[in-house]
């Protein structure tokens, strides 16, 4: 022991630096900066969606404030007089399908490019993920000829049909990933026990890899919800459209948008998707840099 | 590889390749073929009318005033998202409590519908009831008569549109910023902290270039998302006030969709090819060199 | 050149649980070799940490060279530090490696390469000076790690399991080499290890640590010959030592001491024991044994036997042993502190 001998205590920083906040109150002003700014709009739409009409377009109001009180006004004319629920119906439907379509063409397409095409397996795959940069918006005129051509415009089959082309290539490259990161020894294992190979795949290699199958789930559910310019372009009566289209083209009289039902039809659209995201996002960025990095 | 494989391997492929191929792949030369030929919503035929469309297009001023737009919006966009998001990414890196709760939060420009994003921001900027211009004339930055029209002066509008495309891409960039920060192994900057290196020297000498890679897929991913969209172009102005916000994928479809020229619509359109090109060349080049490292 | 101190340095990660690093009072010598030795968890790293300024003490403080450095970060401290992943920086050149701590302390540019210079020749690594960090071996990526380290000049070094992460054929190489290097520069060095043959070869003096508690600071030989606990006795030594019950008392000896009767003069203490097993190692043989006719029960044995003695031992043979009475070494039954010598009657 080195007894009561009081060690000198080195010297503090000078005083010229000790302006700065320290580290953690700096992340703290940041985030809550970011939050702000990024979820605001949302904040807006719902209490925009809760408050009267009168209180609403009346400038001198504080429109943070709710000057007369809340009502459901707003919800009520979005449910009962607009095809707002229907839009719902269509969107979630056509979506499920799309879904469905992306997993039939796209769970045997990932595992045969993670496992049975060797090198240009590789260069496939990115061949694939380019084709995800070819836009609608460069692909739309001529589509809308396509879609005429099969006589499915002005009807949700429109869409369900072509969507695939966007959640197909992304969800291959996210699968791809996902069946990269199995062991192959599973395989193996089960192909020396008497499974063939394709057996192998829908028996073992699909339910171990069900939560990175959900989160494709979930994307391509979320790419579908958001698209807008395929809708617009090949379906034109209001009964027939989506969410994404309907609320901002539709939800209006003449030039006169009604922003209280409509601020209620964003955020209801957008939460429950939001939400979801969330959950499954590690996974998403896992698969996603797992497929870029190897 | 067993001969049994590779046939397997390819029939398991061929149906999603055949899908792609056909709904994009012909729809990709038809725009090429649209584009050189005299196609309209009605017509029937076709036929071959060389670069006229392109030459009218480019006549129009219009058109040119959305090309240029074009660039000016998504290097504007990028420019914040890409500095934006850098700093963010650093106060999410390490863990703290409620940090799902902002993740969340965060993450609702991107995941909403974009229209509904772009819709709620037409109803923040209106031009009589924006919250955003009673907040400005309450904190005495602008006179109460003297408010911002965000959407119906040119210059502004346009600053409008640029400011949604960042608020949008955000989320995005941010979340892709983090997976390459949280990649970088612990040992590096502590490295640096004994070696006596403080902050701002860490990240801009240690941090950043050793996450080019990832701020280079961010980056891309970037631009073609905000070129390419006609999205927010069209719900908060229609391309105006004076087609001064109009970008190449708005004016393709005005003209083409709405006007029912189809080929002018794939003429301009046509336009986003070179860009997409480059992109594609340049993600390439840095998916190979990570590979390499 | 200085003195590394720790005083009732304690690092709690979770309230209310043994903390990672309990109460810890140490203190180098100037120039001293020191290892911090024990199993994972046992809060060796942690504490390194500590000293580096990489981790907040709960309680407690860190002295160097004099000074109180408890709350100063790591740059402030005059030491460096070589991790386990050396954490050399991918995207610069081995040079901009070496100078980097030198341009963040702001060393006027002009000695900058010369000292660059000096750290490579002192490790031999002055061809590789242009070559990225990827394109050198493992043996090679530890050298221009210890060349940033050294560049600064330091007062202390630290380093953590530098060994670990090469093949067995490497380390005892690159072993011989930081040990020349130590003799070299003769600056104050602590290195952190899970390794105790790695401890035993290269430390002046060993810190046996075992869930954050110092168990016994010595040279090799004495934390080897005279071990303060049970735990120090066991976990330096392989095969480990011998621990019998007595009843009173645990009775320890190592392997190399249990030999065949018939080969131990002077005093020593006797056992019968059945050979369960035997290992031809070449060198050596290990057997495996049970104690016969004991009072305390058949309790395990191992005892290493060096092929000069040609004595036939089979497997299934009742043996008699004997083992040197100054080899014996008793530890209490409970706690396992060294005890005092008794009497010993095992039938």
């Amino acid at each position: 022991m080195t007894g009561s001998r009081r060690a000198p205590r080195a010297r503090r920083a000078p005083r010229a630096w000790r302006f700065r906040l320290p580290p953690g109150l700096w992340r703290w002003v940041i985030v809550l900066a970011f939050a702000v700014l990024l979820a605001f709009p949302f904040l807006w739409m719902a209490i925009t969606s809760f408050k009267q009409t009168t209180d609403l377009y009346n400038i001198k109001n504080n429109p943070f404030l709710f000057n007369l009180p809340p009502t459901l006004d707003h919800l009520r004319l979005l449910f009962n007089e607009t095809l707002f629920l229907r839009w719902l119906l269509n969107t979630a439907g056509a979506g499920a399908l799309v879904v469905l379509i992306t997993l039939l063409l796209g769970l045997p397409a990932a595992y045969a490019l993670a496992r049975l095409t060797g090198r240009w397996g590789q260069r496939l795959g990115i061949g694939i993920f380019l084709t995800y940069l070819i836009p609608p918006t460069l692909l739309f005129i001529p589509m809308s000829r396509v879609v005429a051509l099969l006589g499915l415009q002005d009807s949700l089959w429109s869409i369900i049909v072509v969507y695939p082309t966007f959640t197909l290539p992304f969800s291959i490259w996210l699968l791809m990933g996902f069946f990269k990161s199995v062991p192959r020894e599973l395989e193996d294992a089960a192909m020396v026990d008497g499974l063939t190979r394709f057996q192998a795949f829908v028996q073992l290699v699909i339910p171990v890899s069900l939560s990175g199958i959900l989160t494709v789930v979930i994307f391509s559910f979320t790419l579908v919800t958001q698209e807008f310019v395929y809708a617009l372009t090949f379906i034109s009566s209001a009964k027939n459209q989506t969410v994404s289209v309907g609320v901002p083209i539709y939800l209006v009289r003449g030039d006169v948008y009604y922003w209280g039902s409509l601020m209620a039809a964003c955020l209801i659209a957008s939460l429950p998707v939001a939400v979801m995201y969330n959950l499954f996002l590690d996974r998403f960025v896992a698969g996603f840099t797992v497929g870029a990095v190897k | 590889m067993r001969q049994h494989d590779r046939w397997l391997g390819a029939a398991m492929f061929v149906p999603a390749l055949l899908y792609i191929a056909g709904l994009v792949g012909v729809p990709l030369i038809l725009a090429f073929l649209y584009s050189v030929g005299d196609v309209t919503v009605g017509s029937v035929g076709y036929h071959f009318v060389g670069l006229a469309n392109f030459r009218s297009v480019l006549e129009s001023a219009a058109f040119r005033g959305a090309l240029v737009h074009s660039f000016i919006f998504t290097i504007g966009a990028q420019l914040i998202v890409i500095v934006g998001a850098n700093i963010l990414a650093l106060a999410l890196r390490h863990p703290f409590r409620g940090r799902g709760l902002v993740r969340l939060l965060m993450l609702l420009p991107w995941v909403a519908p974009i229209s509904l994003g772009a819709i709620g921001w037409k109803w923040m900027l209106d031009s009589i009831y924006s919250v955003v211009n009673w907040a400005l004339v309450r904190l005495h930055l602008v006179k109460p008569f003297d408010a911002p029209m965000w959407l119906g002066e040119p210059k502004l509008a346009m600053l409008s549109v640029i400011l949604v495309h960042a608020w949008r891409m955000l989320p995005f960039s941010t979340v892709i910023l983090l997976a390459g920060l949280t990649a970088i192994p612990r040992d590096i900057p502590e490295a640096a902290a004994v070696d006596g290196a403080g902050f701002w020297r860490t990240h801009f000498e240690i941090t950043l270039p050793m996450m080019k890679p990832i701020i280079a897929v961010a980056l891309l991913f970037g631009i073609v998302f905000t070129f390419t969209d006609m999205t927010v172009v069209y719900i908060l102005t229609r391309g105006g006030p004076y087609d001064s916000t109009h970008v190449l994928p708005s004016y393709a479809f005005f003209a083409g969709i709405l006007g029912g020229s189809l080929a002018e619509g794939a003429a301009v359109s046509v336009f986003l090819v070179p860009i997409l090109v480059l992109v594609a060349w340049a993600m390439l080049r840095v998916a190979h060199r990570t590979e390499v490292v | 050149m200085a003195i590394v101190e720790t005083r009732d340095l304690t690092k709690v990660f979770k309230q209310g649980q043994l903390g990672a690093v309990n109460d810890v009072n140490l203190a180098t010598r100037e120039g001293e070799f020191m290892v911090f030795l024990g199993p994972s968890g046992s809060g060796k790293t942690t504490l390194l940490r500590m000293i580096a300024g990489l981790e907040e003490p709960t309680r407690g403080d860190v002295l160097i060279g004099g000074r109180v450095v408890t709350r100063l970060p790591p740059r402030e401290r005059r030491i460096a530090m070589v991790f386990q992943s050396y954490a050399l920086y991918p995207h610069l050149s081995v040079y901009k490696n070496i100078v980097f701590p030198l341009r963040a302390q702001r060393v006027p540019k002009e000695l900058r390469r010369p000292k660059v210079e000096w750290a490579a020749a002192l490790l031999g690594i002055g061809e590789l000076l242009e070559r990225k960090p990827r394109e050198l071996s493992g043996g090679e990526r530890q050298r221009v790690a210890l060349a940033r380290a050294i560049v600064r000049e330091p007062s202390v070094f630290l380093l953590d399991e530098p060994l670990s992460n090469l093949d067995a054929k490497l380390r005892a190489s690159a072993r011989e080499e930081l040990t020349q290097f130590h003799k070299r520069i003769g600056t104050t060095t602590i290195y952190v290890t899970h390794d105790q043959v790695e401890a035993m070869a290269m430390g002046d003096r060993i810190v046996v640590l075992d869930k954050g508690i110092v168990r016994q600071v010595g040279s090799p030989r004495e934390v080897y010959d005279d071990p303060a606990d049970t735990f120090v006795a066991t976990f330096l030594g392989s095969p480990p030592m011998n621990l019998v019950d007595h009843g009173d008392v645990l009775v320890g000896f190592r392997p190399e001491h249990l030999l065949p009767a018939a080969l131990v003069d002077g005093p020593a203490v006797a056992l019968t024991a059945r050979v369960t097993g035997v290992e031809y190692l070449g060198n050596e043989r290990v057997l495996y044994a049970r104690i016969q006719d004991g009072r305390f029960g058949e309790q395990r044995l191992i005892a290493r036997l060096p092929s000069i003695y040609q004595v036939e031992v089979d497997e299934g043979e009742v043996v008699p042993l004997a083992i040197p009475e100054r080899n014996l070494r008793y530890f209490a039954k409970n706690g396992g502190r060294r005890a005092e010598p008794r009497q010993l009657a095992w039938a």
